[in-house]
């Protein structure tokens, strides 16, 4: 190892030539079989400021150069408080080696939408935050230019210094940016071309990663405030029921607990929003001095339950499913031709049905928060992905006047969607309120995970017609979900068949869900791929060459007037991973399986090489091909990829959440199974198209389509096809 | 309550707590360590890995009557400043996304690997297999076991 990687930050290199420069319109591949191409380490060679100048809400600069950017968005592991910055860094042509990257407060009038959802913060911040840049950088050259006594248009910048080449003098940022300061806004700014880049598109090392690897306090968990006190909840066993009677005198009496009670989160009269989604509004709360004491007076409690809806089982669901799609017409999303009449003509028809079943999220910090409420204030600190919603929650709830709200973002140990459903920081508020004290409110693994916001249980049956000749001539796809459907009406194959017929069956269910990384298409992408695998096999098909003339007939003459993606774009993917992966060649032990999928506007598509060990699955390689447009950080990109792909692996494999009588089955990790370093991928290969367009999503789309790469691969080793995840219950030699 | 003395970090610290507190929570609640992570509770995710005189322990599950006569090491010990082989190669891959169960990981690399200066990959799957990383960053750790293998 060189010297030491450094005290506050990280440091990067710029990527080969190759790589990083050649932005060009159209199919260009580049790819990174190579080691991660970080340079050297770059010692934290500055001392802090001792004045700072603000420039805009994004950005202030010190009188030595340094600069400070703030990350707008929450950070959840996707890793925008490196990217975001860095498109800011770029139109400002900061150095990035005196940066220092902080999370900003929640103000949507200055930074707009602070949420993390959707794979959307960087596709949705990208204009802005260039423009962020741009405008500072031209207050500073404006500012040099009156310093300098030359007109603005003779200077350039490069890394934080300002140059006129005409009389070789030199400026640091530093040293006009008090000037810069008190410089209009422009209204006006001009952007890079996208081939000027020097930062956007290298690889930038995680900002937090050096205080992650010390074990510095950055997560929510970690919060320890003056007079903060411990609170915990006990939510109802089971949907379906509620609180009867609390007998709270055993745990009262314990060591270390200040008080017990029963709240309620949903105040009558208060409207919820779509972020408050919560199946337990009413709840028995204990708070206590710490953690452990809390923890053992939960245990003893005396709740008793009663039942106020339906008590829901598992084997319940899939019949609910099951009925509906046999029995009932659904609502019709989409019909293009005539599919029953081309049914009748077909040669040969397939039909198909898949399932899978709740899921939790399980993020590795389960839900907490810290609450502060006094007479007129509240003060929040925690872990959550939409902060301005619960805001709003909180003003209706605690009856304070939303000025007088403040909530600090932690960084935060996983979301995939859960903490949008921000109802912890509620319940740390109420009970803050009424116990007059600062508390810190901690859900055991157990309470995170039988409490609900999961992922829809789903059903669908695809149904295939083939002519003589094995063409693709009618095509349907009915879905259930409880509680609702998974299918896309208009994604692809929509658009590549005459007849084609989409139907939904939404089904009601008391169980609280939510949105769980790529919502509907973690589920959709895993049976359409799978599907469509055996159809290409009925048809006498090669799997790849059987999509692509699907997408032929999408980008020569598309059915329908609504399709949901760049057919060019999703055929270009399948084709680079054809050639990256040696699709074709044969390796004796190795069964491949291919899957592609569009999602949060970005193509992916991946070959996945399985070889059976011990008669278990052991995925040996993935290569995985993405367009999400400009790669903004490369190797933080690759991460995102890499670890979408494990955890579609690992749910569709092992995964679930199973009810009877409306208890979850699984309420920690010996019961719930999640995929572990002896089942990941061997490797993960990742290649980008170099397009040149705006950056599209990138923390969900690896994700979708993996299980059925993987399903298609066992297929080959096993013979095989799995329908219903998780695949372990369907095959129990796979686990 | 009662009374302890533990040997943290290579300092003496006295705590006064209940003595079925599990060592996470005294490390984390009472001597404000909260480097190390709670995940489960039940020895099954890894996040709150220690070292207990150099061996990778659950902290979750030794209660503090078991770990007074013992050396005990968390990741704010593990280097003063964040140089030891197996922090700097994690810095190295980049490996964390959300980072939460990253302590865990390296607490359970670093005991291995000062056990086993030259291990085979099976041998690191194997040493790695307690530790859940949710965000899935599983081949980042295990190309980091190998570099910190070769650096130490
Ligand atoms: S918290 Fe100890 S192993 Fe999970
Ligand atoms: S980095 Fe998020 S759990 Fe491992």
């Amino acid at each position: 190892m060189k010297k030491n990687i450094d005290k506050t930050r990280r440091s990067f290199i710029k990527v080969s030539a190759a790589a990083g420069g050649g932005l060009l319109m159209g199919f260009n591949f580049m790819s990174c079989e190579a080691e991660p191409k970080y340079l050297e380490y770059a010692a934290p060679d500055f001392a802090m400021p001792e004045k700072w100048n603000t420039l805009n809400g994004f950005l202030k600069i010190g009188e030595n150069g340094v600069v400070t950017i703030m990350s707008p968005n929450p950070e959840i592991g996707q890793n925008v408080k490196t990217s975001m910055p860095m498109i800011v860094a770029e139109e400002l042509d900061a150095d990035w080696d005196r940066v220092i990257v902080e999370q900003a407060p929640l103000d949507t009038k200055l930074y707009k939408r602070q949420i993390a959802g959707g794979s959307q913060s960087i596709r949705l911040g990208w204009k802005d935050l260039r423009e962020t840049g741009a405008r500072a950088r031209q207050m500073l050259l404006k500012a040099a230019s009156e310093r300098l006594e030359v007109p603005m248009e003779e200077l350039s910048t490069s890394k934080g210094k300002i140059y006129h080449k005409k009389t070789d003098k030199v400026l640091d940022y530093g040293e006009v940016a008090s000037a810069a300061s008190s410089v209009e806004v422009p209204e006006e700014v001009t952007l890079k071309d996208p081939k000027d880049f020097t930062l956007i598109g290298t690889s930038v090392r995680n900002v937090d990663g050096f205080n992650i690897v010390q074990g510095k306090p950055l997560f929510g968990l970690d919060t320890m405030e003056e007079g903060m006190k411990i609170a915990m909840i006990e939510h109802p066993p089971a949907f379906g029921m509620k609180i009867k009677s609390l007998d709270d005198s055993a745990a009262r009496a314990m060591s270390g607990i200040i008080d017990v009670f029963r709240i309620n989160v949903e105040p009558e009269g208060w409207n919820p929003q779509w972020s408050d989604v919560n199946a337990y509004p009413e709840l028995v709360a204990i708070v206590g001095e710490s953690t452990w004491q809390v923890m053992k007076a939960k245990k003893a409690l005396k709740i008793e339950w009663e039942q106020e809806s339906k008590l829901e089982s598992s084997k319940d669901h899939v019949a609910t499913m099951e009925n509906a799609l046999a029995s009932k017409k659904g609502d019709e999303a989409r019909k293009d031709g005539d599919p029953n009449s081309a049914f009748e003509k077909a040669a040969k028809i397939i039909e198909k049905t898949y399932t899978a079943p709740f899921l939790a999220h399980n993020t590795m910090e389960p839900m907490n928060f810290y609450a502060n409420v006094t007479a007129d204030k509240a003060e929040l600190i925690g872990p959550v992905q939409t902060a301005q919603f619960l805001e709003g929650t909180l003003e209706g709830v605690l009856g304070i006047p939303k000025e007088n709200i403040s909530i600090m973002m932690t960084r935060m140990g996983g979301g995939f969607g859960r903490r949008l459903y921000g109802h912890f920081g509620t319940e740390a508020a109420l009970i803050s309120q009424k116990v007059k004290a600062p508390v810190k409110l901690v859900y055991t693994r157990e309470d995170d995970m039988t409490q609900g916001t999961y992922r829809p249980a789903y059903m669908v049956t695809y149904k295939a017609g083939l002519d003589e000749d094995g063409n693709l001539m009618a095509f349907q796809i009915r879905g259930a979900g409880i509680p609702r459907s998974p299918i896309f009406a208009n994604r692809y194959p929509a658009g590549t068949v005459d007849n084609y017929r989409v139907e939904n069956h939404d089904l009601e269910t008391n169980i609280s869900t939510g949105a769980w990384r790529a919502p509907r298409s973690n589920f959709i992408a895993t049976a359409e791929q799978s599907f469509l695998d055996e159809v290409a096999e009925a048809a006498g098909k090669d799997p790849i060459d059987f999509r692509l003339s699907l997408f032929e007939r999408a980008i020569s003459n598309p059915v329908g007037e609504e399709n949901d993606y760049d057919a060019e774009r999703y055929a270009g993917v399948l084709k680079v991973v054809k050639e990256k992966s040696g699709w074709g060649k044969e390796t004796a032990g190795i069964h491949r399986g291919v899957s592609a999928y569009y999602c949060h506007n970005t193509y992916v598509a991946q070959v996945l090489d399985v070889a059976m060990e011990d008669g278990l699955p052991k995925v040996k390689k993935v290569c995985c091909v993405v367009d999400c447009g400009i790669v903004v950080n490369r190797e933080g990109a690759i991460n995102q990829i890499e670890g979408g792909i494990v955890d579609g692996i690992g749910h569709a494999l092992y995964s679930a959440i199973n009810f009877v009588d409306g208890a979850p089955q699984q309420s920690n990790f010996n019961k719930y199974r999640l995929i572990r370093q002896s089942e990941a991928p061997e490797s993960i290969e990742v290649h980008f198209v170099d397009n040149g367009i705006d950056p599209t999503g990138l923390g969900e789309p690896s994700l979708p389509p993996i299980g059925a790469a993987l399903a298609n691969a066992l297929y080959k080793a096993t013979g095989t096809r799995l329908y219903s995840q998780p695949f372990v219950d369907q095959v129990e030699l796979l686990g | 309550m009662a009374k302890y003395k533990l040997n943290v970090n290579g300092a003496e610290h006295q705590v006064d707590v209940d003595s079925d507190t599990p060592l996470l929570w005294v490390l984390r609640d009472s001597l404000k360590l909260v480097g190390t992570k709670y995940g489960c509770g039940i020895a099954q995710c890894g996040a709150c890995t220690i070292h207990l005189d150099g061996k990778a322990a659950r902290s979750c599950s030794v209660p503090i009557d078991a770990a007074k006569e013992k050396k005990i090491t968390t990741i704010e010990g593990l280097s003063e400043d964040g140089s030891h082989p197996v922090q700097q190669a994690w810095i190295e891959h980049d490996v964390p996304q959300c980072g939460y169960c990253q302590a865990g990981q390296i607490m359970s690399a670093s005991a291995f690997l000062s056990e086993n200066k030259n291990p085979t990959d099976q041998q690191i799957l194997d040493a790695m297999h307690g530790n859940i990383c949710r965000c899935g960053t599983y081949t980042r750790i295990k190309a980091a076991i190998k570099t910190a293998a070769k650096n130490a």
